[in-house]
């Protein structure tokens, strides 16, 4: 055995011992509540009780792919040309992404309330240009729309799809892209060539930390959607609950969980596939 | 085409700035609404001087932010080189779906099974008093974790292997080939991780709520105004977080640039 | 990129520090209770609802310096967001609370399940004051538990202008489909089930399922009427104009007024919910002493006046509603006269089958 990469394995360990404890204790929890019932006898039926959550998984799944391939459409190009600019200024770009995420959430929330709102910004703008009235309506419909439950999505999300993006494509190494220019490929063969192939390790990361956690958020589309209520929100509701339900709660989750790691193979098997040109 | 990208990432800062520049507007209203602007007024800044446990919330906020994204830069960092040394494909697979549960979950979930989790832990050390500074911290640090690992390991993928090996065919030991060589190439993917999880960490409030016992956050102390109106001294806070540390960014890259021209200048290769 | 970081960071805290705590001119208080600085250094943790405190706001007294400047004692303050969260980290244990807040129906709960201790009235001096009505309540008998903070009814608040002017003071308004789109309803089971339990005429507190089932009906048939269920959102929907009816607490109706002054608000006539929330101190609180102290500062009239004014829900406390330099004096809506008083039923600890029954309703009633 090379002692090399056993040291290098072994540097994983605090983690695992860590992941030990924090990650797989607490998935057992969830596991023992989902299998059992109040009184904490063994039953399936927290499971059965699934159906009536059919229509808010299928949403919540929806809205989350929506998400992100929106948010991937729009940060690509950005990581792409954040990579052209000057050292100086991609450091400072990099951190003008993700500097709104340090304002609270709530607040960034309610201020897409303020700007879609039907007294709204925009719709204030457009009734002030008369827009609106050549329309013949009293506003745009904005808000309490799919489309806006999925812009906060984005907008919430789009810095964890950009700089892992960035972060492998920053790195890529030059002398492949002159290569690839000394074998005479025109810019766009290169970026199909070279540039795409390679940057998949970030890409896959970015789409796994934007649909990964958009599946299971919640207060978004209380405050942004119509009255459909999402997976994220029905988890909430049963764990804070006067009559809090762990048992189905957790069901929930797990379920969720398997639903998304479906997701994750799937895509990971086309991401296998060396090269690799359909992503989605 | 330079115009173009420069347009494209001038419109992206636009979407990212425009809810922000809403919340800078609202903490200089007049009335203590935040949805209706009446005029314009500076008071809700005194008023935030006053607000002590607020500033308390936002003290403790600050030190778990930064303590947890420090301490699961450094265990992640760790973790994803030794997942990625791994050779073991399924045991390596099965490493990385645990490491994603708790982004999978939903906050809430993880939020309880940590509190359940604390509290069989408390109770089994007979300790009286648990949850707290600890409990928060340790709760961030989990769910920072997969964010950080996700960040390094696709910079570890692009990593030349042989880089490392020549190092120690050189004479390096292993921890100094690490340092010297592994880190410089995937540090992107750190500093990545490291923003990443200390913005996550800014920003929760449904893990903490459930895990911070008297070790009030920021984020749960603002979310605790929602059966009431939040008013726009919240946003004044904000506010005044977002100019300090804006000016502080254009300051350094300032200062940042000057230096490497000099250095450019000097070495001149 | 490190040094970087290190130093924003710090430079973001050293500003913070240096803001804290500064600004607040302390008030001269007129005290009816005594206070000592016998428990000086010693730590007071209370636990309420976020927003329920004067703190300072626009010239008013910061409760907490004052009692902190009185007698020494430390006040953690720290808040949250429902009766549910509040109880939920109760029960989990590992921290304690000196004092908490909940409403009725909680502390109900709270005392069956033992979970308070009796406050020893006697060194509440000023518990006098509060009014007879407020006094020996269902949820606490003999009055050896709770100690009334402030009594809220809800009502429906209106937009004169979006609904053309007055309409029947009745939930029915909800359901009325001249103002589809235009209707909120509440975003939390019990207040929601009110609403239609109302109409129908039954018992808030009722245990049997065929009347949840009965209100569940009503509400799916109201869901399409509704632009969206609320809490927080309200604000800004009736503040903005974007919706022409909503139910809220009356004492929140004063708030949006404020701004915007086309909304008017009624009590229905079918009757409607009040509440209280009190004053509590769970079993595991450390510091007994002084939270019996905390309780009697909260009822001074200087203090109680001042909260009642921030909250702008209706005070309990006698020297506040007589005080003719109350900002409420004889606010009709906080204070109605006999005459005008709404039939008004409090919520009650259900029983855990019925709790979870009609919880269980309201879920579906969301999915719908």
């Amino acid at each position: 055995m090379n002692k090399k990469s056993f040291g290098d394995r072994l540097v994983a360990a605090p983690y695992l011992v860590w992941s030990a404890i924090f990650i797989i204790v607490p998935l057992l929890i969830m596991v023992y509540f989902a299998l059992t019932d109040a009184n904490g006898v063994f039953t399936l039926s927290n499971f059965s009780q699934i159906g009536r959550y059919k229509k808010a998984f299928g949403v919540s799944i929806l809205y989350a792919a929506a998400a992100t391939v929106i948010t991937l459409l729009l940060s690509y190009p950005t990581a792409y040309f954040m990579t052209k600019l000057k050292v100086s200024s991609q450091r400072m770009l990099f951190m003008i992404v993700m500097i709104p995420m340090w304002m609270n959430f709530l607040i960034r929330t309610y201020s897409w309330v303020t700007i879609l709102e039907d007294n709204g910004l925009i719709n204030s703008f457009l009734r002030s240009i008369g827009l609106l009235e050549l329309l013949n309506v009293d506003n745009l419909r904005l808000i309490r729309t799919p489309g806006a439950v999925i812009l906060g999505m984005v907008y919430d999300f789009i810095p964890f799809m950009i700089l892992p993006i960035y972060s492998v494509m920053s790195k890529i190494d030059k002398s492949l892209l002159e290569a690839a220019e000394d074998l005479g490929s025109d810019s766009l063969s290169k970026f199909r060539r070279v540039i795409f192939p390679l940057s998949q390790p970030g890409v896959i990361s970015g789409i796994t930390m934007v649909f990964v956690p958009s599946v299971s958020t919640f207060y978004i589309s209380k405050m942004l959607g119509d009255k459909t209520t999402l997976i994220g929100d029905s988890i909430e509701f049963l764990f804070t609950a006067l009559e809090p339900d762990y048992n189905v709660g957790s069901a929930i989750s797990l379920l969720l969980m398997l639903m998304i790691l479906v997701c994750m193979f799937i895509m990971n098997r086309f991401s296998d596939n060396e090269g690799g040109g359909v992503l989605m | 085409m330079k115009i173009l990208s420069r347009i494209y990432i001038a419109l992206i800062i636009l979407f990212l700035y425009a809810p922000i520049a809403v919340m800078v507007l609202f903490s200089f209203n007049s009335s203590s609404s935040v949805w209706v602007f009446e005029g314009f007024s500076a008071k809700w800044y005194s008023e935030l001087a006053m607000d002590d446990s607020m500033l308390t919330a936002l003290r403790h906020t600050l030190i778990i932010a930064a303590l947890s994204a420090v301490i699961s830069t450094v265990l992640g960092t760790a973790a994803a080189v030794g997942i990625s040394a791994m050779r073991n494909r399924i045991a390596k697979k099965l490493v990385m779906s645990v490491t994603q549960i708790p982004m999978m979950n939903a906050d809430i979930v993880t939020g309880i099974s940590l509190m359940l989790l604390f509290i069989f832990i408390g109770r089994l050390i007979g300790l009286r008093e648990y949850l707290g500074f600890h409990t928060v911290l340790i709760a961030h640090i989990t769910f920072n974790l997969p964010y950080v690992i996700l960040s390094i390991l696709p910079k570890l993928r692009q990593l030349d292997p042989h880089l490392s090996e020549a190092a120690l065919d050189l004479g390096c030991t292993p921890l100094k080939a690490f340092f010297k060589v592994v880190v410089p190439s995937i540090s992107t993917g750190i500093v990545t991780g490291f923003i990443m999880a200390f913005t996550l960490s800014l920003d929760d409030f449904v893990i903490s709520q459930f895990t911070y016992g008297t070790y009030q956050t920021l984020p749960t102390f603002i979310y605790s105004m929602t059966k009431r109106s939040v008013k726009p001294d919240v946003y004044a806070l904000s506010t005044i977080i977002f100019v300090t540390v804006f000016v502080l960014l254009i300051l350094y890259n300032i200062l940042q640039s000057k230096s490497e021209k000099k250095r450019t200048e000097t070495k001149s290769y | 990129m490190k040094k970087y970081f290190a130093f924003l960071l710090s430079a973001v805290i050293l500003m913070l520090a240096s803001l804290s705590g500064c600004g607040y001119e302390y008030a001269e208080l007129e005290l009816r209770g005594t206070y000592d600085k016998s428990l000086e250094g010693t730590e007071l943790t209370v636990y309420n609802w976020g927003e329920y405190l004067s703190l300072g706001e626009d010239g008013a007294i910061h409760v907490n310096k004052e009692f902190e400047k009185l007698t020494g004692i430390k006040v953690n303050y720290i808040t949250f967001t429902s009766n549910e969260t509040m109880y939920s980290q109760l029960k989990a244990g590992g921290t304690h609370y000196d004092i908490i807040i909940p409403s009725d129906y909680m502390i109900q709960q709270l005392i069956n399940e033992n979970m308070l201790q009796k406050i020893d009235m006697s060194k509440i001096s000023n518990y006098d004051l509060i009014k007879d009505d407020y006094k020996k309540l269902y949820f606490d008998p003999n009055d050896e538990y709770s100690v009334p903070f402030n009594v809220g009814m809800v009502g429906v608040i209106y937009n004169k202008e979006l609904t053309g002017g007055e309409i029947e003071h009745s939930w029915n308004v909800l359901w009325d489909e001249k103002f589809k789109d235009k209707v909120l309803n509440f975003d939390n089971p019990r207040d929601a089930f009110m609403t239609a339990q109302m109409i129908l005429g039954q018992d808030l507190n009722t245990t049997d399922k065929a009347d949840w089932d009965a209100a569940a009906e009503l509400l799916k048939e109201g869901k399409s009427n509704l632009q969206a269920y609320v809490m927080d959102e309200i604000f800004n929907k009736m503040e903005t104009g974007v919706a022409a009816i909503a139910p809220y607490y009356a004492g929140d109706y004063l708030t949006m007024k404020e701004v915007n002054p086309d909304l008017e608000f009624f009590y229905p006539d079918e009757g409607t919910n009040i509440f209280v929330d009190s004053i509590c101190i769970p079993n595991n609180a450390e510091n007994y002493d002084a939270a019996l102290m905390y309780i009697n500062f909260l009822l001074e009239p200087d203090i109680a006046t001042a909260n009642a004014e921030y909250l702008g829900y209706a005070s309990p406390n006698t020297a506040v509603i007589e005080n003719e330099d109350y900002a409420y004096y004889q606010n009709e809506i906080l204070y109605p006269a006999e005459e005008d008083m709404p039939k008004v039923q409090y919520y009650h600890a259900l029983d855990s089958e019925t709790t979870k029954y009609y919880e269980d309703l309201w879920m579906e009633v969301k999915l719908y």
